[in-house]
């Protein structure tokens, strides 16, 4: 398998004093597919910035380890960070090297050709949204971590980004972490979601059903209803603390 | 269909309201001006408001003719131009540079920033009788004065446009790998850009302010001149002339910024009017 593996020991962050993440032990194996779900503000976009290396934990280790270099790493952000002041081509070849080429293929496939020459004032959220996807995609990068990337898509348009992810990740293996609000997402998508909560990981599931996934699939509900319950005693014990 | 007949009549609206936006924004803003000048004339021709204290508009008109034909109105107002024009370059070039060294390197910063800030403390027109006991009444003192004029509010500008570019999007340019001179053309300078060009804007309106200071105070030609000599042989048509010439270049000059500035940030949101690169 290709892909960078990662793996956490007991990795703890404080903002402030305010513990956020508390004894994160995590090992995520080359080419994984992994979701995080769990309550908001439970601590899943640090939980990324801290695998990305763009904060440092305030206790504990963490590691990548891809075979041969050191590992690329990209992180779509929560928010679509877009430089208002570059096309949306000149926003997806940020950083970009070689394969320029790739930029035309990718824009069409996130459905936004035609429209390279714009600035993104012009776009609209879910626009923007693909842009950055396109963004953190054309990189290849050993893992991909995703933060909320369908987040501001109708469910047509969702469905499809749902779908160019899984062809990309057949074409190109590699690791993912998604962060997703959507428990049917994360059981579409992966090969583990895992619920974060009270500063750890509460759930962890894995889960090998064969691929493409149904929505209809009676063992994929049977396990949204699980993780939605996790979901709920998590917002309850959310609002007995609040 | 009366859902359909209303759209229609909205869109016919809508349309309406464009051009009348049109005619509004460049004809309305001529009535003022234009409406003064007429009341003025009349004013002063039918002899409410003495000549001798207001001379009238056509006047004023004769005058600008009159020294436009033995030539000193063009050359006057060519000097004062390229006074302008060198003084300003300078100084906004050389706050433009202090400016990226010191936004860009903390080293500089500590070194530098405070002294400069002291430094644009002191009224520069403060130093004019410093200016002319160094340098006399030559082209010099002028082209200093102007120079410095431009120089803060292009530094300052830039400076503070460096140092707060979002760094959210400075994390985004190093995790996706841009290296740091790529950071700072690709995501410094573009985010410091607006700031940049409205401290070029002011310090352009302080140009004129120190050319029009300089040059009442000690010099043989330019506008300011033409007004030295006119205040000594009584001629209040051709001071007022000047103002009115003051008063027109300060606009060009700001009217050509804007332009420059509308296709510079033709990204921003406030200045895009969602066309193509
Ligand atoms: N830079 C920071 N400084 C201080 N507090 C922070 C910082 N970043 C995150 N936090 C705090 O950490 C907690 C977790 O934030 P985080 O963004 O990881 O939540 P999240 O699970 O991604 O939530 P959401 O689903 O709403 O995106 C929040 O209480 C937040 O206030
Ligand atoms: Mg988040």
């Amino acid at each position: 398998m290709s892909g960078a593996s990662v793996s956490l020991r007991s990795v703890g962050k404080s903002f402030a004093g305010r513990t956020v993440l508390n004894g994160v032990d995590l090992d995520i194996a080359a080419g994984q597919f992994v979701s995080i779900i769990g309550p908001s503000g439970a601590g899943k976009s640090t939980l990324l910035r801290l695998v990305a290396g763009l904060d440092a934990p305030s206790r504990g280790r963490i590691e990548l380890r891809a075979t041969g270099h050191k590992a690329d790493v990209r992180l779509m952000f929560q928010e679509d960070r877009l430089l208002p002041w570059r096309t949306v081509l000149g926003n997806v070849l940020l950083g970009v090297k070689g394969r320029k080429g790739d930029a035309g293929r990718i824009l069409d496939a996130v459905g936004l050709q035609g429209r390279e020459s714009e600035f993104p004032v012009g776009l609209s959220g879910g626009q923007r949204q693909r842009v950055a996807l396109a963004r953190a995609l054309i990189h290849e990068p050993d893992l991909l971590l995703l933060d909320e990337p369908f987040g501001a898509l109708d469910a047509i348009t969702r469905a499809a980004m749902q779908l160019l992810l899984e062809q990309l990740l057949v074409a190109r293996p590699r690791t993912v972490v998604l962060v997703t609000h959507d428990v049917e997402e994360a059981l579409l998508l992966s090969d583990r979601v895992l619920l974060v909560k009270d500063g750890g990981i509460a759930r962890d599931l894995i889960f090998d059903q064969p691929r493409p996934r149904h929505r209809s699939d009676p063992a994929l509900a049977t396990l949204k209803e699980e993780l939605l319950d996790g979901l709920l005693t998590a917002e309850r014990d959310l609002a007995a603390v609040a | 269909m009366t859902v359909v007949a209303d759209v229609s009549r909205l869109s016919k609206a809508a349309g309406l309201h464009q051009r009348g936006l049109a005619w509004r924004s460049v004809v309305l803003p001529w009535f003022l001006p234009l409406g003064l000048l007429l009341v003025w004339q009349f004013l002063s021709a039918t002899g409410i408001v003495s000549t001798a204290i207001v001379p009238a508009p056509s006047d004023i008109w004769d005058a600008a003719r009159q020294l436009a034909k033995r030539g000193e109105l063009q050359h006057d107002i060519l000097v004062s131009l390229r006074r302008v024009a060198i003084g300003f370059s300078i100084g906004a070039l050389s706050g433009l540079l202090f400016g990226l060294a010191v936004g860009l390197f903390e080293l500089l910063h500590d070194l530098f920033d405070r002294s400069l800030q002291m430094i644009r403390t002191i009224p520069h027109l403060a130093l004019v009788p410093l200016m002319i006991l160094w340098f006399g009444i030559g082209e010099e003192p002028r082209l200093i004065l102007v120079a410095m004029g431009s120089l803060f509010p292009v530094y300052i500008n830039t400076v503070g446009g460096i140092r707060n570019v979002d760094p959210k999007l400075i994390e985004l340019g190093r995790s996706y790998g841009l290296g740091r001179a790529e950071l700072v053309w690709s995501i410094i300078l573009p985010a410091a850009l607006q700031p940049i060009l409205v401290g070029m804007r002011y310090a352009l309106g302080v140009a004129w302010l120190t050319l029009v200071v300089g040059e009442t105070i000690a010099s043989r030609d330019g506008v300011g001149y033409l007004v030295q000599n006119a205040r000594e042989l009584l001629r209040i048509d051709i001071i007022v002339l000047a103002i009115i010439l003051y008063a027109i270049a300060g606009w060009l000059s700001d009217l050509v910024t804007r332009l420059i500035e509308r296709r510079l940030l033709r990204w921003h949101p406030s200045y895009a009017d969602r066309v193509k690169a």
